[in-house]
């Protein structure tokens, strides 16, 4: 069993930099994912761990040894693939057997090690098969048993997930965790998918144009994003941003259409008038007919079953997306901002402000 | 009143279905001769000479002496086949068949494996590593493809009168060994090897020479049986090099004898073991067609990617 350290992991393709100083430290048994949107540097991070890309500067450091300078086969890794990569003129077998047998492993190892990893991801009938003849689901699962039969210090995922429909893939995220937690083998996951990073990790590295924007348990990202770009990924529908600016004595502030909202949990730094984006879950713009109430034209309703998603857009012309419990139907919404749920953010540099 | 009119139109209404039926089947009649027709122009132009040879190698040599040219098989075959074999043809009686055949199998094999080799190593190179001149050295191959053999034979020929390696294997071989096209071929197939195998190889440890054993020839098996079959014949019919560079009658490729059998129109051309001999010559490279073809349609319908 294995730790990972990044320190200040950086990487230039020519002139454009897409890491800027990476700092990660995975503990021993931990699963982490790397969340993002595409063209973050999420992908190029991982394939600097593994070693099929080479860090403009910065370490790489498993299990304390530095393997910044190593060749991939001698970083002790496993890797599955976004496509697989499963050798098509090999069966499944020889598949998960082709790392062994390359560092000439005895054959009875290999075979009681091949028919262990078979037999806990539940592919034992098809050993004799080639990927072709393979569902999605059963590739997916060849290509971990590839990963698992090498026993590495580190598992790395590259969205292994992307290519199943959906409700496989909802299974088979549940199967990794369960193995994971199994194996115990410190991972690395990559995904753009912010469910997926949610379910899965015990951290998440959100990341954002090649700098981690934050690193932290699924839930304190959820409840505490670290900044706007972070509190707009997480979480679905996106997170409402409302322009606002700081109120004499910080306590309080005041929106685009002249009405004032108290910060529940005390006040914020900063001179009157500091420029602020407030930000505001759809689960917490509550319905209301009372005092203080936003009137919303609404725009687009999407029922969800459980819930209806309404997109309204406030008289500035300001878009709100509220989620209500059970079916909705109208034209028109008065909704309320619940103070408790208030994320602050500074409007200048996307920074969460506390109190 | 209309139950009167009704049985009259329905007899009117199926004549004329018969008669739509007449016609579409005359027209699917006509367009089926039409085809076979144009079809059968095509197979009868083809084959025709070839036909004329399979004869002329039945008869004996005074028949097609005197002018006539027969249609229909004679009955001067084995003899004429034994002939060829055995003895050679020609007045001189020149290199027997036999180890002509040998010769141009041997010339051939060599070309063709020589060629995929070559071709193979240098495709892997070009597109599995990052090395410096890299693009300069595939322009390099590329370009060759514009200069065919003929332009180069007569420094080629220096070069290799200068090591001397004429009249040996060696030199009439290594020249015809390298090529573009078949570089260029490997290239853009191993351009359709996904990176992942490629990343995935590096993780399991293997080298370059493991993955290219074990993973690119492999994937490559069906495309090196289609240039299999391209270069064998490219190899068997070579002509102006095998005839520039062996003056050993021994070492004699069957179509440069071939042509040298043929003599100068002084002597009577033994004609009847002349096509003996090209049918001869035309067996091998029909066999690896017929063998290898059925082999790639094979490969080519249990796609692999």
């Amino acid at each position: 069993m294995a730790t990972l350290s990044l320190r200040d992991v950086r990487k230039s393709f020519a002139a454009t930099q897409v890491l800027h100083g990476i700092e990660l430290e995975v503990a021993d048994g931990e699963l982490v994912v790397i969340v993002g949107a595409s063209g973050c540097g999420k992908s190029t991070l991982l394939r600097i761990v593994a070693g099929l890309e080479t860090a403009t500067s910065g370490q790489v450091v498993i299990n304390n040894r530095d393997v910044t300078e190593l060749e991939p086969a001698d970083r002790d890794i496993a890797m599955v693939f976004q496509n697989y990569a499963l050798y098509p003129h090999m069966s499944v077998f020889g598949n998960m057997a082709y790392g062994l047998k390359i560092r000439g492993m005895d054959k009875a190892e290999i075979e009681r090690r091949v028919k262990a990893a078979a037999e806990i991801l539940g592919i034992g009938p098809l050993l004799e098969r080639k990927p072709k003849q393979l569902s999605g689901g059963q590739r997916q699962r060849v290509a971990m048993g590839r990963a698992i039969v090498r026993e590495p210090a580190l598992f790395l995922f590259d969205e292994p997930l992307s290519n199943l429909d959906a409700k496989l893939r909802v299974q088979m995220r549940a199967e990794i965790r369960r193995l994971q937690r199994r194996l115990g083998v410190t991972s690395l996951f990559v995904t753009h998918d912010q469910v997926e990073a949610m379910t899965l990790g015990d951290r998440l590295v959100v990341m954002n144009a090649g700098r981690a924007a934050q690193v932290a348990p699924p839930m304190e990202i959820f409840e505490r994003p670290a900044d706007t770009y972070v509190a707009g990924f997480i979480g679905s529908p996106a997170m409402n941003f409302i322009p606002a600016v700081l109120e004499d004595g910080g306590a309080s502030a005041k929106l685009e259409d002249g009405s004032s909202i108290r910060f529940a949990d005390g006040p914020r730094p900063g001179p009157a008038g500091r420029r602020l984006t407030l930000g505001l879950r759809p689960e917490h713009v509550e319905p209301t007919n009372g005092d203080g109430s936003i009137p919303l034209t609404v725009e687009l309703i999407e029922p969800l079953g459980s819930e209806t998603v309404v997109h309204g857009r406030a008289a500035g012309g300001m878009p709100i997306v509220t989620r209500l419990q059970g079916a909705f139907s109208g034209q028109s919404l008065s909704v309320h901002l619940s103070p408790k749920h208030l994320h602050v953010f500074d409007a200048e540099t996307g920074r969460r402000l506390d109190s | 009143m209309s139950s009167t009119a009704l049985p009259a139109a329905v007899p009117m209404q199926a004549e004329r279905d018969d008669a739509l039926l007449r016609a579409t089947r005359r027209r699917r009649v006509m367009s089926k001769i039409v085809a076979h027709g144009a079809l059968i122009l095509g197979v009868l132009i083809v084959a025709f000479p070839i036909w004329m040879t399979l004869v002329g190698s039945t008869h004996d040599a005074a028949t097609i002496g005197r002018g006539d040219v027969p249609l229909l098989p004679g009955s001067h075959a084995i003899e004429n086949y034994a002939t060829a074999w055995n003895e050679g043809g020609g007045k001189s009686r020149t290199t027997p068949a036999a180890l002509m055949l040998w010769n141009s199998l041997l010339m051939a094999l060599l070309i063709a494996v020589g060629k995929i080799t070559i071709s193979i190593l240098s495709a892997y190179a070009v597109v599995f590593f990052r090395f410096p001149l890299r693009m300069a050295a595939f322009w390099a191959i590329f370009i060759t493809l514009m200069l065919p053999v003929e332009v180069r034979i007569i420094p080629t020929f220096q070069v290799i009168v200068d090591l001397s390696l004429g009249n040996t294997w060696a030199g009439l071989i290594i020249p015809l060994i390298a090529s573009a096209t078949a570089t260029l071929l490997f290239r853009q197939f191993f351009l359709t090897i996904p990176d992942e195998f490629v990343e995935a190889a590096k993780i399991d440890g293997a080298g370059p020479l493991r993955f290219l054993k074990d993973v690119v020839l492999p994937l490559s098996l069906t495309n090196i049986a289609a240039m299999f079959v391209i270069l064998f014949i490219y190899g068997w019919n070579q002509y102006l090099w095998p005839l520039l560079i062996i003056n050993d009658r021994s070492m004699e490729t069957i179509v440069v004898g071939l042509s040298k059998m043929i003599g100068s129109g002084d002597s009577q051309n033994e004609w009847n073991t002349i096509m003996a001999t090209a049918v001869l010559a035309l067996l091998p490279p029909v066999l690896v067609v017929a063998l290898m073809q059925r082999w790639f349609v094979r490969g080519l319908t249990e796609t692999e990617k």
